[in-house]
């Protein structure tokens, strides 16, 4: 008897099925919940125009994600710059570093954060003994310890990228730029930045896509007070119970997700391009 | 065209890297106008000495003077020399146009000027109509000259080289040297071009600078050097050479200052007799090996349409030469 299929398929079968059932299921729930829940229509989707918090919690959401992509994307190009001119066993050890803050789990890092930058945090309680301040300096719980948190959980997604792109840039480019007369920032400006521009494009849109879904960074070190829209996802499906709402903001996030993923992926086809371009 | 006193005076420069050197106290002058070659095998420190009169390279010793002038602290982008690099180094993200009016535009000239030139240079390379092309969609004859045209387009007193034509075939190669030369020609800038490529050397330059080890091994124009190569490694990289031992010293005999004839016939102020070992056929030249007893095995080439039928292998020889066609080398020992 032969298989309609080939029995290749049958292997990775129960791998499609797990995918399906417990990934693709859940989130097509989802979006049935958003257009169904507590009535049928769009009547979920109709809050985004008439409730003001929800307004504000989309725009928290976005500013804290472009604020922290900004950051961590300059933080990164520089860091990936000194890993780039960084001669073999320091560029190791450099890398090495980078690949082990990605191994830390989040929790532990934001509570890290906590200790050190907290009202009794080791810098305050520092700063106090030795007289510099009288009233501990705010930190955390507010949107300045969200920032600080999530930019150094970033960061490393931010370099790498950045420094595939620069590792592909021939040296005799720039040469080239200063012998023709290019000074330093002349050369960097029209040269060195253009051709690593991919790079950046795409560690800005990977950096602020996982930035978009951050819940447990904003839920502790903005003690409550920087509302964005995973935590607020939270709020409705735990406390609240409205259900439909929570969908409903998912499949705003799920989409505007996908939309940057389309985004991304025309820019590292013209990444390799870029690559195809280099003599 | 050129800006500029465009002589360039290399005393005693060295360059160290912990206990390798590099470039060991190399000493020359370049004149205004000249196109010089530095010719020499990888690792022969060639490239190191071009990199170290661009700027790209610290000195360890020594300074670089250029019209009388100390340019040994002065950063590669102050030196206002032109750079066609092996390679060509194009930017990859701008067009013909724009990497030619680069050196200008980051001068800040005015965009009429730059447009002015821009067109100018692209006349002098022929490649007029490319201007909106990107580099990548160029074949590389076509990458090399637009490398050139951006090299001279803010003209530098003096052009550096790093073996512009090693990227490209065989056939192009020896249209580009005829370009090359031409271009040099009219644009009267000082070129100094580094190659290992000993026809290129030849064919191109009005003095050639063969090196070895770091050090100059001999300094002169094409005939010069061919005819009277001074030591066995300039007699046998630019060219061919037998040596020969006589009276203590150390000759080089070029293979087609030889005159075979079969044994009994030669007549000359100097003359051996051998036995052919192989004789190969190259259009122009047969190239004949041929075994005299005490001696290394002898290239003799032989004019092939004058000489007439070859010497199958085998055959006795007479091999005669003039007094003035072997050159006493300096070398005491091969």
């Amino acid at each position: 008897m032969r298989l309609p299929i080939k029995s290749g398929w049958l292997l990775v079968l129960p791998f499609l099925l797990l995918v399906g059932g417990l990934f693709l299921g859940p989130i097509l729930n989802v979006l049935w919940i958003s257009v169904t829940d507590p009535t049928p229509g769009l009547d979920n989707y109709a809050q985004l125009g008439s409730s003001d918090t929800l307004r504000r919690i989309l725009w928290t959401t976005l500013r804290v994600c472009a604020i922290c992509t900004a950051f961590s994307v300059i933080l990164g190009y520089s860091i990936a710059y000194a890993m780039v001119h960084a001669t073999g066993p320091a560029q190791s050890r450099m890398l090495g570093l980078l690949l082990i803050s990605f191994w830390i789990s989040v929790l532990v890092r934001t509570f890290s954060w906590l200790m050190l930058l907290g009202r009794n945090g080791v810098v305050n309680s520092t700063l106090d003994a030795l007289g510099i301040i009288s009233a501990p300096i705010p930190f955390m719980r507010n949107e300045l310890g969200v920032l600080i948190g999530m930019v150094h959980y970033m960061v490393p997604y931010a370099v790498l990228p950045i420094f595939a792109a620069m590792q592909s840039i021939d040296g005799r480019v720039v040469q080239a730029s200063r012998s023709l007369g290019g000074s330093g920032a002349q050369t960097f400006w029209r040269i060195y930045l253009p051709l690593t521009k991919p790079g950046v494009v795409a560690a800005s849109l990977v950096v602020f896509i996982i930035n978009l879904g951050f819940y447990v960074i904003p839920a502790v070190l903005g003690g409550g007070k920087v509302l964005m829209v995973a935590e607020y996802i939270s709020v409705q499906v735990l406390i609240t119970l409205q259900w439909g709402t929570a969908a409903m903001l998912a499949a705003i996030l799920l989409f505007g997700v996908l939309a940057l993923m389309f985004i991304m992926s025309r820019f590292m086809k013209l990444s390799t391009v870029f690559g195809g371009a280099r003599t | 065209m050129t800006k500029g006193n465009g002589s360039l005076c290399l005393t005693s420069l060295s360059k160290r890297y912990g206990a390798f050197t590099a470039v060991d106290n190399v000493t020359l002058q370049i004149e205004k106008g000249e196109f010089l070659t530095l010719l020499g095998p990888s690792g022969s420190g060639k490239t190191t000495l071009l990199m170290m009169i661009a700027g790209f390279q610290d000195i360890s010793e020594g300074d670089i003077l250029l019209g009388g002038v100390s340019i040994a602290q002065t950063p590669a982008e102050k030196r206002n020399f032109g750079m066609v690099f092996q390679g060509y180094a194009l930017f990859p993200h701008m067009s013909v146009h724009d990497n030619i009016a680069y050196p200008l535009s980051v001068r800040r000239r005015p965009k009429a000027e730059i447009d002015a030139r821009v067109a100018e240079m692209l006349d002098l390379v022929r490649m007029n109509g490319f201007a909106k092309r990107l580099p990548k969609e160029l074949s590389g004859g076509q990458q090399q000259r637009v490398a050139l045209a951006r090299a001279l387009c803010f003209a530098p007193p003096v052009l550096l080289l790093d073996e512009p034509l090693g990227a490209l075939d065989k056939k192009l190669r020896v249209e580009v040297q005829a370009q090359l030369k031409e271009i040099h020609r009219r644009v009267g800038t000082t070129f100094v071009y580094v190659t290992h490529d000993q026809e290129e050397a030849l064919s191109m330059s009005d003095r050639i600078v063969i090196m070895q080890n770091g050090r100059i091994e001999q300094v002169g124009t094409p005939a010069d050097l061919y005819q009277n190569p001074k030591t066995a490694f300039a007699a046998s990289f630019l060219g061919k050479s037998n040596f020969l031992h006589r009276d203590g010293a150390v000759f080089a005999l070029r293979p087609e200052k030889i005159d075979l004839s079969p044994e009994g016939q030669g007549m000359g102020a100097n003359k051996v007799s051998g036995v052919v070992l192989s004789v190969t056929y190259f259009g122009a030249v047969l190239k004949y090996q041929v075994e005299v007893f005490g001696m290394d095995p002898i290239e003799v080439d032989v004019d092939a349409w004058r000489s007439g039928q070859a010497l199958p292998a085998g055959t006795r020889v007479d091999l005669t030469w003039s007094d003035s066609a072997a050159v006493r080398l300096s070398d005491q020992s091969v």
